[in-house]
């Protein structure tokens, strides 16, 4: 589903990606991790095309996202993606949110567009929400309408950059349960994420990243069990610690 | 030296017309607002294209608005107001200046209300610019991340939230439309300050007429100022400021 | 098209130059009457006695919401009842502009006073400094310097708006360009001389105000 082969980005002289190479199959979960400034929040924006990078291919369902030909808004349409500080649209209504890309990039008719949004906040168990505005609900719910807002568009996998990063600990429980239901449903997805309890309990694969490298690459069991590298062991340490 | 007060002088006939000083002081009333009112329609819808356009990732188009911008700031709008009457007519081709020069209706009006919406719309653009740059990066990005085209980005996610936030500095600037439309006494436009001036000159109460002019621009910027107050009170987004602040 | 003629730039110079150093003296006092006085006003507009801030306040929003062209017109008018005798245009200009820009130059410094933290007046005040001494030597220079940009970028909008003394007849730089045109019979082109100049200074300067903008912002 996701191919990312040998990419490489520079900032100016300062290089954030180094050849990295992974894949997300379909119905795969894939944990991205690592300690921070280790690009693994820019590999995941290149995946759909917001951040460009310098070298090398990414697909995503046969389609490369680095070509200048590519229609990258059409792609991005079939690609969700959850944002660590929710990025919900303000001015607009949690109904609207979840209605307004359904019609003005799907085309989608108004009414058939709300439908499907309620049903998605039923399923986030926030129906009772729908009129009220993001600044209104607390960041777990905000982050739950997001998930929502992008499962709207029908995609065929989600990107996570850091979804739990932005909250107080007595919300993250609730994020999570809706991402591990969307796992075991057979949702493609690839996280960036230091929650490690999620990570043993659903993903398939765990990926490590260090100075823009990747550094391991490992089914979810191995890389905790027994980390191949120092670093990831120094990490693993440092972040089970807390 | 003494004063000798008149209050009476509005209601007095002017000097070789059988019109009153009022009547005067209401045409240039009208032509004040008409000015001042079309003018801020140009340099909003100008402002804010020219603002959204500072901000995309074309080096092309931010390089054309920032000169858009610089142009307008850097020349004083007594200047601008010769340049667009005198100067702009020699530069069209024959025909077109000849009828701008001869026949064009109202054509102070017309040359005044483009002026002063021009250079009001670099000061929009740039206000629009900063409104833009504050929003979290995030925002365009979730817009894109959904598919949407920028344009459309920019139509339903940035563009709606930059004009909220910047509602309070374009009162100050609407506001300061009205101010600025008195530089149009010079190129003939027959506005307050044209009015102020000729009546001071006819009727000698310059104290009176000052005064009532004063207050008539001051009533004009009272109602810009509660009309904006009352636009962003409409726009006003639920749990927005409450949690900015 | 119509046709131009450039050649009466150069008999014009001398003209130009006599009317451009009238534009950057009345700048000049301006700009410094309207700092001076503007930093008093916002020291009134501050100060815990009421009414004086009141008055302060009152001065300066009158300023505000009227037109400069005016308030070229109000004194003008008035400064020979205040003075008893009838004075020339330039004098009255010079007058204006610093009465008008010390409005502006106010809400600038009070909002750099207001920039300046609270703890560096209690730390004057722990020091032993007076309330008058601790504004003097702690809370104005930095107040001054953080606005520096911003008391520069409005010294740029005076230059430009001292143009406006066309209304009472001053011979500022462009009445200058005026004279010379209607003498010469060439208004067009020296309309279009006054403005590339006009642009080239105010340019240039707001140009050097950005550059000074990036190393006051290092500095803090």
């Amino acid at each position: 589903m996701i191919e990312i082969r040998n990419v490489s980005k520079w900032y100016g002289p300062t290089q954030v990606l180094k050849g990295c190479s992974t894949q997300v199959a379909k119905g795969e979960v894939v944990v991205v991790c690592g300690p921070s400034g280790s690009g693994k929040s820019t590999l995941i924006k290149c995946v759909n095309g917001l951040e460009p990078f310098t070298e090398g291919t990414i697909t995503v369902d046969g389609i490369s996202v680095g070509d200048p030909k590519t229609d990258l808004p059409k792609l991005r349409a079939r690609v969700g993606m959850v944002f660590q500080h929710f990025e919900l649209f303000p001015h607009m209504s949690v109904r609207q949110n979840l209605a307004l890309a359904q019609v003005r990039v799907l085309g989608r008719k108004a009414d058939e567009a709300d439908a499907r949004g309620m049903s998605l906040l039923d399923r986030v168990g926030l129906r009772a929400h729908a009129d009220k505005f993001p600044g209104q609900l607390s960041g777990g719910q905000q982050q739950r309408v997001a998930i929502a807002r992008a499962l709207a568009m029908d995609p065929i996998c989600l990107l996570f950059d850091e979804p739990t990063s932005a909250l107080d600990p007595e919300m993250i429980g609730e994020v999570l349960d809706v991402m591990v239901e969307l796992a075991q449903e057979g949702m493609t997805m690839m996280c960036v994420t230091h929650e490690m309890g999620f990570a043993r309990k659903v993903a398939r694969r765990v990926v490590f990243m260090d100075h823009g490298e990747i550094v391991e690459d490992a089914p979810a069991g191995a890389f905790f069990d027994a980390p191949a590298s120092d670093r990831a062991r120094t990490f693993l340490a440092r972040i089970l610690h807390h | 030296m003494n004063y000798h007060w008149n209050w009476g002088i509005f209601g007095e006939q002017v000097k070789g017309g059988d019109e009153t000083y009022l009547d005067w002081l209401i045409t240039g009333l009208g032509w004040t607002l008409a000015v001042s009112l079309t003018a801020w329609v140009l340099a909003l819808s100008i402002g804010i294209a020219v603002g959204a356009l500072r901000t995309t990732p074309s080096r092309l188009l931010v390089a054309l608005g920032t000169a858009w911008v610089e142009l307008f700031r850097n020349v004083p709008l007594l200047v601008q107001m010769f340049l667009w009457f005198f100067v702009v007519p020699e530069f069209l081709p024959r025909d077109w200046s000849l009828w701008v020069k001869q026949e064009m209706p109202a054509k102070e009006f017309v040359t005044a209300a483009l002026c002063l919406g021009f250079f009001t719309s670099a000061r929009v653009a740039e206000q629009l610019r900063a409104g833009i740059t504050s929003l979290p990066r995030g925002q365009r990005d979730a817009a894109l991340a959904l598919g949407f085209s920028l344009p459309q980005a920019y139509r339903h996610v940035i563009l709606p939230q930059a004009l909220r936030i910047v509602i309070p500095p374009l009162t100050s600037e609407f506001m300061n439309v009205f101010k600025n439309s008195s530089v149009a006494f010079a190129i003939g436009v027959m506005e307050l300050t044209f009015q102020a001036r000729q009546m001071q000159e006819d009727s000698e109460q310059g104290i009176e007429t000052y005064l009532a002019v004063t207050l008539l621009y001051f009533i004009c910027a009272f109602t810009a100022n509660r009309g904006m107050a009352w636009i962003e009170a409409r726009t006003r987004v639920p749990g927005l400021i409450a949690k900015s602040g | 098209m119509g046709e131009f003629d450039f050649s009466v730039w150069g008999p014009s110079l001398p003209f130009i130059r006599d009317g451009l150093l009238f534009t950057l003296r009345l700048t000049l006092i301006a700009m410094t009457g309207g700092i001076v006085i503007g930093t008093l006003l916002a020291l009134a507009r501050l100060s815990p006695i009421v009414p004086l801030a009141r008055v302060a306040g009152a001065y300066v929003d009158l300023m505000r919401s009227i037109p400069l062209v005016l308030v070229i017109l109000w004194f003008f008018l008035i400064i020979p009842y205040l003075t008893g005798k009838p004075v020339g245009a330039e004098v009255s200009a010079i007058i204006t502009f610093t009465a008008f820009e010390a409005a502006f130059y106010c809400e600038i410094m009070r909002s750099g006073i207001q920039s300046v933290s609270r703890g560096q007046v209690h730390a004057a005040h722990a020091l032993g400094l007076t309330q008058a001494q601790a504004m003097i030597h702690v809370v104005l220079p930095q107040a001054l310097r953080n606005m520096l940009p911003v008391l520069l970028t409005q010294t740029i909008v005076l230059f430009q708006d001292t143009s406006l003394v066309y209304a009472i007849g001053a011979k500022d730089m462009l009445k200058a360009a005026d004279v010379v045109g209607k003498n010469y019979n060439r208004p067009v082109e020296m309309i279009v001389l006054s403005a590339l100049i006009y642009f080239a200074i105010c340019f240039s300067l707001s140009l050097a105000v950005r550059q000074l903008q990036k190393r006051v912002a290092i500095v803090r």
